[in-house]
């Protein structure tokens, strides 16, 4: 379990996360959801020992990360932002640098290492200086060397930041088949990579916790939540026609698509009964889950102070 | 002492994967050589010590050990890998001395690659092969001085080149310490405690006592507590600023 209490991290004036408690359980996914400069990286960077905290302290599996930091760093594995490896080295003599520096030694080294570059498709590349491979391989790296000693709580910065959709759609099946009992935390200003992959949610903007549900819960947020938009070849006309029925509240009209939204239930069965009684051509009509941007523009619009590091 | 040897090692092999090592190697070996037979007129003397040789590994160290030292925690800053050692479950001391280590581990390398020059001596004349030894040993203790200092510099920036700078100014304050361009700085002001306190911070008088053969307890002490003091500082500015 991770347990922040009220964690703070000011540069002088500047505070960059501002007094955030939140606890994660054993098989939760959250997801870290903000502007950039929103305090995600200081966060992630506080709760796997790189930086101190002003104020506040977190607790890794019970171990507090400043009475007990080796104990609490020894539960977690990390990304950090960029995945940096020392590229000079290989990827098998880095991966076996991490496990012996992760306390594992003899044949427990080159058991784990096999084990992460399987799970993470090395074979090919093993004798290679990690500076000579691609963006991909190089983010593979930075997971294998993440999950070596299978730990409990994973901790990942962006981790699909910069790559392209096969590699993201692969990272992204990565974690979620690891998900089962562990604890896993992502960050990411990727909106669709939280509702691929997080069973939770927590919108951080200027360093503060502005929502925590999960996805599904804050895509309901949104105003479009149960709307329903028609592609017809006369919008206007029928905007009128279908503002007059009772379970409308409003209809707008965008890129020459007509979106009504509900004033209660049975607004789709509704529209599609005015559309056979007026005859209209529809070429689309579709119910509409709720927009994802759309909340998070709403919950962080004028929270964004200024730029963090 | 488990995580330190790691630390070592992957920073070892890190020295052998690129050229820096060779290249070093390399410039070394021929700036004694330079050093010893021409500037120092190791044939000319018909002495047969390596006196000549030990006499500028002082001047030799001042350009040369920052330029090794530079990268150790500059190089982690600018590429962001010091984020990945330092919340692996290794303390800031094991790293910071683990570093450290190979540094000066290589540099003994560098030292003992010099044996051809050991050797000529040998075979031209009948030297005294302990205080020669004395000498090594002394020039080690005085690397792995200066290399603790431009370890701390380099703790201090991302930019190579500032780290450079300021270790080879700091050495060159401790190397100088003893002599009228440093001490004219303290005498007339300072009380005489401090001045005969700084002047006997000398690399220079601490080597030379040990290279005339010499290893005095007080000298190795001298060094120990060199190396010491400035990994610790190291990893005090290092926790201070390890996120900037």
């Amino acid at each position: 379990m991770i347990e922040a209490i009220s964690l703070c991290k000011r540069y002088g004036v500047f505070t960059a996360v501002d007094d955030l408690s939140f606890q994660v359980e054993p098989g939760q996914v959250l997801g870290f959801l903000g502007p950039n400069g929103a305090g995600k990286s200081t966060t992630m960077k506080m709760l796997t020992g790189f930086l101190t905290p002003t104020s506040g302290t977190a607790r890794i599996q019970g171990h507090d990360i400043l009475d007990d930091s080796l104990a609490a760093r020894r539960c977690l594995g990390y990304l950090p932002e960029g995945a940096p490896c020392y590229g000079e080295m290989s990827v098998s003599e880095f991966l076996r640098f991490v496990a012996r520096a992760r306390g594992l030694d003899g044949a427990a080294v080159s058991g784990a290492v096999g084990a992460a570059m399987e799970r993470l498709n090395l074979g090919g590349v093993v004798h290679q200086p990690i500076e000579t491979l691609s963006k991909g391989f190089k983010r593979r790296v930075g997971l294998a060397q993440a999950l070596l000693h299978d730990p409990d709580v994973l901790i990942l910065d962006e981790p699909t930041d910069g790559l392209d959709p096969n590699q993201k759609h692969e990272v992204r099946r990565l974690i979620q088949d690891m998900s089962g009992d562990k604890i896993i935390v992502i960050s990411t200003h990727i909106l669709e990579e939280v509702e691929a992959v997080c069973n939770r949610v927590m919108i951080i903007a200027g360093g503060r916790l502005l929502a925590d549900d999960t996805p599904a819960a804050l895509v309901a947020r949104s105003r479009y939540h149960n709307a329903v938009t028609v592609v017809l070849d006369n919008p206007e006309s029928a905007a009128s026609v279908l503002s007059e029925l009772p379970q409308v509240s409003r209809a707008e009209i965008r890129d020459g698509a007509l979106t009504v939204f509900p004033a209660g239930e049975g607004l789709f069965g509704a529209v599609t009964g005015a559309v056979e009684a007026n005859g209209w051509s529809v070429r689309e009509l579709r119910l509409e889950n709720g927009r994802f941007d759309e909340v998070f523009r709403t919950i962080t619009q004028g929270e964004t102070r200024g730029e963090a590091a | 002492m488990n995580a330190t040897l790691t630390v070592m090692r992957r920073e070892l092999t890190g020295y052998f994967a690129t050229p820096v090592a060779y290249v070093f190697i390399v410039i070394f070996l021929v700036m004694t050589g330079v050093f010893t037979f021409y500037l120092g007129g190791f044939y000319e003397r018909g002495i047969a010590d390596l006196d000549p040789f030990f006499r500028f590994h002082p001047w030799l160290y001042l350009f040369l050990v920052p330029a090794i030292a530079m990268r150790l925690w500059a190089e982690e800053r600018r590429a962001g890998t010091i984020e990945l050692l330092l919340t692996l479950p290794l303390s800031l001391p094991q790293a910071v001395v683990g570093k450290f280590l190979a540094a000066w581990l290589f540099l003994g390398v560098c030292l003992v690659l010099t044996f051809p020059t050991w050797i000529t001596v040998n075979y031209l004349g009948s030297p005294d092969n302990g205080a020669i030894l004395a000498a090594y040993i002394g020039s080690w203790l005085m690397a792995g001085g200066m290399l603790a200092i431009g370890s701390c510099m380099s703790a201090l920036t991302r930019n190579q080149v500032i780290a450079f700078i300021l270790s080879v100014v700091a050495c060159f304050v401790f190397l100088l310490s003893g002599l009228p361009v440093i001490m004219d700085l303290f005498t007339g002001w300072a009380p005489q405690v401090l001045v005969d306190a700084i002047a006997g911070l000398s690399f220079l008088a601490h080597f030379a006592d040990i290279s005339r053969g010499v290893i005095d307890l007080r000298d190795l002490v001298y060094f120990v507590l060199v190396i010491a003091f400035w990994l610790v500082a190291n990893v005090i500015l290092l926790d201070a600023r390890k996120g900037e």
